[in-house]
C-alpha cells in the first residue's frame, strides 16, 4: 500500500558520478532535490578503475569544472598520482589523468553532498515512476513511499537488472557486490521506453604483498602537476607509483584452452560489450598475432593493499583467472582479492532523448550516465551535470542548455548519443571531435565558464578571477604581437641550438613563436620587458599564437556549422506533413526529433536533399508570412 | 552566414551570352578576385544595380571579357549579394570562368540552391518553391542512376582507395593519441609523409584526367580556323551533317561563333566555326575576329583550314604561327582543283595533315582518325576513373589543398594534432564525394585494427 511522503522539485535516481553532478547542479540552481541511492556507502563509488581522466575524458572533467560542476575538485582532493598524457603530441590532445584514492573520493563526495543546501540524500530504491498527462508526477520507493516531483533524472549506472557473469556462473547483482535494482525497468517499459541490454566488465583486484614489484617497470607521476579544477591552486603531489607488466605466450595459452568456459564465447551473455574495453580473452582471440599485452598495476588507495589490474578484465572462471594471472612476470604468487567479472545491465536508447537529455515523449524525465548507453565516470558526470541543469531550467521555465559540438566534448558526447545513438557502450575519444584544436583541456574555462556564470553556477570570486585571467591574456597577447627582437648573437645561438635558422635582421617575436621548435619560454632572455605572468596566461598566449592559422580555420568551420544549428525546428512539427521528404528521412526525424537543422543534418539516413526540403517547409511555416513577390521579377532558373 | 555559391545560370548549350551567377555574403569579394574592370574600380565600390565592363582573369591569364552586374542584398534574385558575370557564350569558356570563380572561394551551387535561397529570403513564392522541391527530388533520382553507371563506379573505387589509405593513417594517429599507454607504435614522419604524398599524387592525377575525361564525355573543344573563305563553314557543316551557319562567298560573313556538337562515333566534337582571322577595319567584324583568337587560346583541338588551290599568303603564315602551340590538324580543302599551295611547307609545319573536299564530302573518315590520333584518345580508357563534374572536381581540389596543408604542417615540424586535423579535413572532402561521415569511420578504424582498451 503506497503512501505519500514529501514533495521535491527534482528526484535524482542513483548517486554515482552522473547522479552526484545532477543533484548538485539541481540543488544549486535552487531546486529542492532528492538524491536516491541503493546504499549510502557506494556514493560516487569507482567500481572499475581507480582513476579519473585520461584521453578526452580529462577534457570532460576540465569542462565539467569550467561549467560549474564538481568532479574536478573531488578528483584533485582525492588524487594520489597525476599525469598529463600525450605531452609532445600537441596541445589539442594533452589529457589529464589522476589515480584516485577510491574510498577517500567516496567520503569526500558523500560529505559534500550532505552539506549542500537544498539537497536531501535518501537511501532507497526507486521502483516506479508515475506520470500524469505524460509528465513525471511522482517516484515510488521499494518501501512504497511516494515522493511528488516535477522532474526525475535516472542515473542508475549498471544497477538496472544487473547480472554478473564469472565463468559458468551468473547471478543478479549490482557492481562491487551490491544488490541489483529491480522494478524500475518494468515501470519504464510500461511507459513505452525502449530498454536495451549492454555489458561491461572489470578486472581483478589483488593484494600488494603478493606482487613482485622488483621485476616491474614503475610509472611515476608528473613532476609538476596540473590540477583538474581551474579553482585548485594549492600544489598537488604524487604519493604512489603505478606499474607496468606484460602477458606472455603462456598467459594466452591458458586463456585459449579455457575459452569454452567463458560466458561470452558460450553465448550466455546477450548484452553488447564495449569495443574500447575488451576483456583479455577478447584481445587474445581477436589479436592473436600480438605476442604480449600490456597491463597496468594501480593502487586503489592509501589505506588499502588492493591493486587494480588495468587491461585484464575477464569473465573466465575464477580458477582460470588465477592460473593466467600467475603466468605473468611479477604476479607469479599473486593473491586475488576480488575476482574479475562481466556485468549485464539495462539501459535506454539515447536516441529517445533530446539534446537536453530529457526523454522526447515524457515531460520531466531525464537520463544520464551508463543508463544512456555510455561508459566511464567522466562521461556519466558530464551528462549528469547537463541533465541536472536542464531539469532545473525546465521547472523554472527557462531556455534549456544545449551545448553544441563546437563548444565542448560534453556537447559532442550528447550530440553523438542523441543524434547517432550508440550500439555499444560509448567512450569519449579525442577523435570524436572534429573541432579538437579548439576544444583543448587548457581552454575549457574560456569555452564554458561564461555559460556556467550565466546559469548561476559560477560564484563571484571565481568569475572575477576568470575575467582577470582573460584580461591578462589579451594584454600579454597585445604586447607580444608588437614585440620585435634584434638579431643578437645570443638570440641566434639559442635559435641554432633549437635546430632552427638564425636571423640576420630584427624579427617579430611572433614569427619566432610560430616556429614549432621555439617556445614562449625560450624567448624570455630576449624579452626584457616581459611582465610576470602566471603560466596559465602565458600558455594561452603561446598556443593561440603558435596555432593561430589552424585555429582560425577551425573557427570558420564552426561558423559554418552554427549557421545550421541556429535554425530551430518546432517541437510539434509533423514530419508526415512535410511534402517531399523521403520515407526513410521521415522515420528517422520522427524518432530523433532534432532541435534544429544542424542536428537533423547529422542524422544518418537524412540526405542534403531532405534538409533542403525541410528548410523550405520551415520557411513556409515560420508563422511570419514571407513576402511572396520576386523583387526584380524575371528569371527563375536553376 | 551562408556559404557563397556559384553556378552557370544560363542553359548549358550554345548561346550568345552565358551568365555565371555568384550569390552570398562574399559574392562581391570573390568576383573582385577574378574580375578586372576597365575602369579600374573594384566591384566592392559599386552600388547595387550597376554594371561594369572588364575581364575575367585566373592566374594572370585572361579568360574572357565580361560584364559584371552587381546586386546588393536584399535587392537581388536570391536576396543576398549577387554578382552576375555575363560572358561570351561557349561551354568551355563558361566553365573556365566558373572554375576560376570556385577557385577564388565560392562553392558550387547545389541543385535548386539559388531558388532555395530566393525562397528563404522571401523573394519568390510558395508555388515556385514547391517546384524546386520536385526538382530536387528529380535530381536525386538522377544522381542515384548516375551512381550506378560504371564509370562513376570506377571513380568511387579510386576515391575509396585514396580515402582508405588516409583513413588507415587517421585511425593510426587517432589510436596513438587516444590510447597513449597501449604500445601503439608511433608512426614516423617519413611514413606519414609517404601516405600523404601518395594520396596527393593520385588525386592530382584524377584532377588532371578531368579535362581529358571531359573531352570524352562532353566532346572535344574544337576550333576551325583559317583565313576567310577557305571553306571553314562548309567543313563544319559537313562534319555536323547539316547546315548551321551561313555559308556565302563573301569573305567575313561568319561573324559570331557558331557552336555545334558533332558526334563522330566514339569521338564527339564541340565545334566552333569562328570568324575568319583577318585584318579588318570593320569594328563589328573585329569583335568576331578578336573573339576567334581568344577562342583559339582555349581550344583542345584546332582544325586549320587551307585552300590548296591558292598559294600560301602572309595571313596563312600568321595563322600557322598562331596555332603552332596547339594540337592541330592541317585540313587542306578543295583537293579537286589544281594545287598551287606549297604542301611540303605545310607538311613541315604540321604534324598532321588531311586532304578533304568539302564539296564532294571526301576525306572525312581520315580526318576523324587523325583527330583521335592527335588527341591521343585512342588509348584513353573510357571506363577509367574520372571526375565528372565541377562538384567532384571541387571536392577533389579541396582534398588536395587539405593534404598539402597536412604535408606543410608535418614538414614544418608542428605537432601531429594539427596534422591530423588537416588529414581529416581532406577525408571529409573525399567522403562528401562518397557520402560518409569522417569521425565515425575513424573510430571504427581504431577499434578494428588496434588492440586497445583497459
Amino acid at each position: 500500500m503506497s503512501y505519500y511522503m514529501e514533495d521535491f522539485d527534482v528526484a535524482v535516481i542513483g548517486a554515482g558520478h552522473a547522479g552526484v553532478e545532477a543533484a548538485l547542479a539541481s540543488a544549486r540552481l535552487g531546486m529542492k532535490t532528492a538524491l536516491f541511492t541503493l546504499t549510502l556507502d557506494q556514493i560516487a563509488n569507482m567500481p572499475c578503475n581507480p582513476s579519473i581522466g585520461g584521453t578526452a575524458k580529462g577534457h570532460l572533467v576540465r569542462e565539467i569544472d569550467a561549467l560549474g560542476g564538481e568532479m574536478g575538485k573531488f578528483a584533485d582532493a582525492a588524487m594520489i598520482q597525476s599525469r598529463m598524457l600525450n605531452r609532445g603530441k600537441g596541445p589539442a590532445v594533452h589529457s589529464l589523468r589522476a589515480q584516485e584514492d577510491r574510498r577517500k573520493y567516496h567520503t569526500i563526495v558523500k560529505h559534500a553532498l550532505e552539506q549542500e543546501e537544498n539537497l536531501y540524500i535518501k537511501q532507497g530504491e526507486i521502483v516506479a515512476i508515475h506520470l500524469k498527462d505524460n509528465a513525471v508526477e511522482s517516484v515510488e520507493t521499494r518501501l512504497d513511499a511516494v515522493y511528488r516531483v516535477r522532474a526525475a533524472i535516472i542515473c542508475c549506472g549498471t544497477y538496472l537488472n544487473g547480472l554478473i557473469h564469472v565463468g559458468e556462473t551468473s547471478y543478479e547483482s549490482g557492481p562491487d557486490g551490491t544488490t541489483a535494482a529491480k522494478g524500475l525497468t518494468d515501470s519504464l517499459k510500461e511507459k513505452g521506453l525502449t530498454i536495451r541490454r549492454f555489458k561491461t566488465g572489470t578486472p581483478s583486484r589483488v593484494n600488494r604483498r603478493s606482487i613482485d614489484f622488483s621485476v616491474l617497470e614503475a610509472q611515476p607521476g608528473d613532476e609538476r602537476i596540473v590540477p583538474f579544477s581551474f579553482e585548485t591552486h594549492r600544489p598537488l603531489v604524487n604519493v604512489v607509483d603505478c606499474f607496468i607488466a606484460y602477458t606472455n605466450e603462456n598467459t594466452h595459452q591458458v586463456i585459449r584452452e579455457n575459452l569454452h568456459r567463458s560466458p561470452l564465447y558460450s553465448g550466455r551473455i546477450e548484452g553488447i560489450g564495449p569495443r574500447y574495453c575488451p576483456s583479455i580473452e577478447d584481445k587474445v582471440v581477436r589479436f592473436s598475432d600480438k605476442p604480449r599485452h600490456q597491463l597496468f598495476i594501480e593502487p586503489m588507495g592509501l589505506d588499502t593493499e588492493e591493486y587494480y589490474l588495468q587491461g585484464m578484465s575477464s569473465s573466465l572462471p575464477e580458477d582460470v583467472q588465477l592460473k593466467f594471472l600467475r603466468t605473468i612476470r611479477g604476479l607469479e604468487e599473486v593473491e586475488v582479492m576480488r575476482t574479475a567479472y562481466a556485468i549485464e545491465y539495462d539501459c535506454c536508447d539515447p536516441q529517445d532523448l533530446l539534446p537536453t537529455l530529457e526523454f522526447i515523449h515524457i515531460q520531466g524525465l531525464y537520463g544520464a550516465g551508463q543508463f544512456n548507453g555510455t561508459s566511464g565516470y567522466e562521461e556519466a558526470a558530464a551528462q549528469g551535470l547537463v541533465a541536472g541543469i536542464n531539469a532545473a531550467l525546465k521547472i523554472q521555465r527557462k531556455e534549456p542548455l544545449v551545448l553544441d559540438r563546437a563548444s565542448s566534448y560534453i556537447g559532442t558526447l550528447i550530440d553523438d548519443l542523441v543524434t547517432k545513438g550508440c550500439m555499444d557502450p560509448y567512450r569519449m575519444m579525442t577523435s570524436r571531435s572534429e573541432y579538437r584544436l579548439l576544444l583543448r583541456q587548457d581552454n575549457a574555462d574560456q569555452r564554458l565558464t561564461p555559460i556556467g556564470r550565466e546559469l548561476g553556477l559560477i560564484a563571484d570570486a571565481r568569475w572575477n578571477a576568470y575575467q582577470q585571467k582573460m584580461r591578462d591574456i589579451a594584454a600579454e597577447r597585445r604586447r607580444i604581437v608588437k614585440l620585435s627582437l634584434p638579431p643578437t648573437e645570443a638570440l641566434n645561438r639559442m635559435l641554432e641550438t633549437r635546430g632552427t635558422t638564425a636571423v640576420t635582421t630584427g624579427v617579430r617575436a611572433v614569427e619566432l613563436l610560430r616556429r614549432p621548435q621555439i617556445s614562449y619560454q625560450d624567448l624570455a632572455p630576449f624579452d626584457p620587458t616581459r611582465p610576470e605572468q602566471s603560466e596559465e596566461v602565458t600558455e594561452q598566449v603561446e598556443i593561440e599564437l603558435k596555432y593561430e592559422g589552424y585555429i582560425k580555420r577551425q573557427v570558420s568551420q564552426v561558423e559554418e556549422m552554427r549557421r545550421l544549428e541556429k535554425r530551430p525546428i518546432p517541437a510539434d512539427i509533423s514530419y508526415d506533413g512535410v511534402y517531399g521528404l523521403r520515407l526513410e528521412a521521415v522515420e528517422k526525424l520522427k524518432k530523433i526529433r532534432p532541435l534544429n537543422i544542424g542536428q537533423a543534418s547529422r542524422i544518418s539516413g537524412v540526405s542534403p536533399a531532405d534538409i533542403s526540403v525541410l528548410l523550405i517547409w520551415l520557411e513556409q511555416n515560420s508563422g511570419q508570412k514571407s513576402p511572396m513577390q520576386t523583387e526584380q521579377g524575371g528569371r527563375t532558373d536553376d | 552566414m551562408e556559404k557563397t555559391i556559384a553556378a552557370i545560370s544560363t542553359p548549358h548549350a550554345v548561346g550568345g551570352i552565358s551568365v555565371i551567377r555568384i550569390s552570398g555574403g562574399e559574392a562581391i569579394q570573390i568576383a573582385d578576385r577574378v574580375f578586372r574592370g576597365v575602369s579600374g574600380r573594384k566591384l566592392e565600390e559599386h552600388k547595387g544595380y550597376t554594371a561594369a565592363y572588364g575581364q575575367v582573369c585566373s592566374g594572370g591569364r585572361m579568360l574572357d571579357e565580361a560584364v559584371a552586374l552587381v546586386f546588393r542584398a536584399p535587392k537581388s534574385y536570391t536576396g543576398e549579394d549577387v554578382v552576375e558575370l555575363s560572358c561570351h557564350g561557349g561551354l568551355y569558356n563558361t566553365r573556365e570562368v566558373l572554375r576560376a570563380v570556385l577557385d577564388a572561394g565560392a562553392s558550387p551551387a547545389g541543385p535548386g540552391e539559388f531558388t532555395r535561397r530566393a525562397f528563404l529570403h522571401g523573394k519568390i513564392g510558395l508555388t515556385q518553391a514547391e517546384a524546386v522541391a520536385e526538382l530536387i527530388q528529380a535530381r536525386n533520382g538522377q544522381a542515384v542512376r548516375a551512381a550506378l553507371a560504371m564509370r562513376e563506379g570506377r571513380l568511387f573505387e579510386k576515391i575509396t582507395a585514396i580515402k582508405d589509405s588516409l583513413l588507415t593513417l587517421a585511425g593510426h594517429l587517432s589510436a596513438w593519441v587516444d590510447y597513449p599507454e597501449e604500445e601503439i607504435p608511433e608512426i614516423g614522419q617519413t611514413e606519414i609523409e609517404a601516405v600523404l604524398v601518395q594520396a596527393l599524387e593520385k588525386l592530382t592525377q584524377l584532377l588532371c584526367s578531368y579535362d581529358r575525361g571531359r573531352m570524352l564525355r562532353e566532346g572535344v573543344d574544337t576550333v576551325i580556323v583559317g583565313k576567310p573563305n577557305v571553306g571553314k563553314s562548309t567543313l563544319m557543316n559537313q562534319l555536323a551533317g547539316f547546315q548551321k551557319s551561313i555559308v556565302t562567298d563573301i569573305a567575313g560573313t561568319t561573324r559570331d561563333i557558331v557552336e555545334e556538337i558533332v558526334d563522330l562515333g566514339d569521338l564527339s566534337l564541340r565545334l566552333a566555326d569562328t570568324a575568319g582571322i583577318r585584318q579588318t577595319e570593320d569594328p563589328v567584324e573585329k569583335i568576331g575576329v578578336d573573339f576567334a583568337k581568344k577562342r583559339l587560346q582555349s581550344a583542345q583541338l584546332v582544325l586549320a583550314v587551307f585552300d590548296s588551290s591558292e598559294s600560301l599568303t602572309e595571313e596563312d603564315l600568321l595563322l600557322i604561327e598562331d596555332v603552332s602551340e596547339h594540337p592541330c590538324i592541317a585540313v587542306v580543302n578543295k583537293s579537286d582543283l589544281e594545287t598551287k599551295m606549297d604542301l611540303d611547307f605545310l607538311k613541315s609545319r604540321f604534324s598532321s595533315m588531311v586532304f578533304v573536299s568539302a564539296k564532294e564530302e571526301t576525306g572525312m573518315e581520315e580526318l576523324r582518325r587523325e583527330m583521335i590520333r592527335v588527341l591521343r584518345l585512342g588509348d584513353l580508357d573510357a571506363s577509367a576513373a574520372m571526375l565528372f563534374n565541377e562538384r567532384q572536381r571541387s571536392g577533389a581540389q579541396q582534398a588536395v589543398s587539405a593534404l598539402q596543408e597536412a604535408l606543410d604542417t608535418l614538414r614544418a615540424g608542428m605537432t601531429l594534432d594539427a596534422v591530423t586535423v588537416s588529414v581529416e579535413s581532406a577525408l571529409e572532402s573525399l567522403m562528401e564525394l562518397t557520402g560518409e561521415k569522417v569521425s565515425d569511420r575513424v573510430v571504427d578504424e581504431v577499434f578494428s585494427h588496434f588492440c586497445v582498451g583497459k
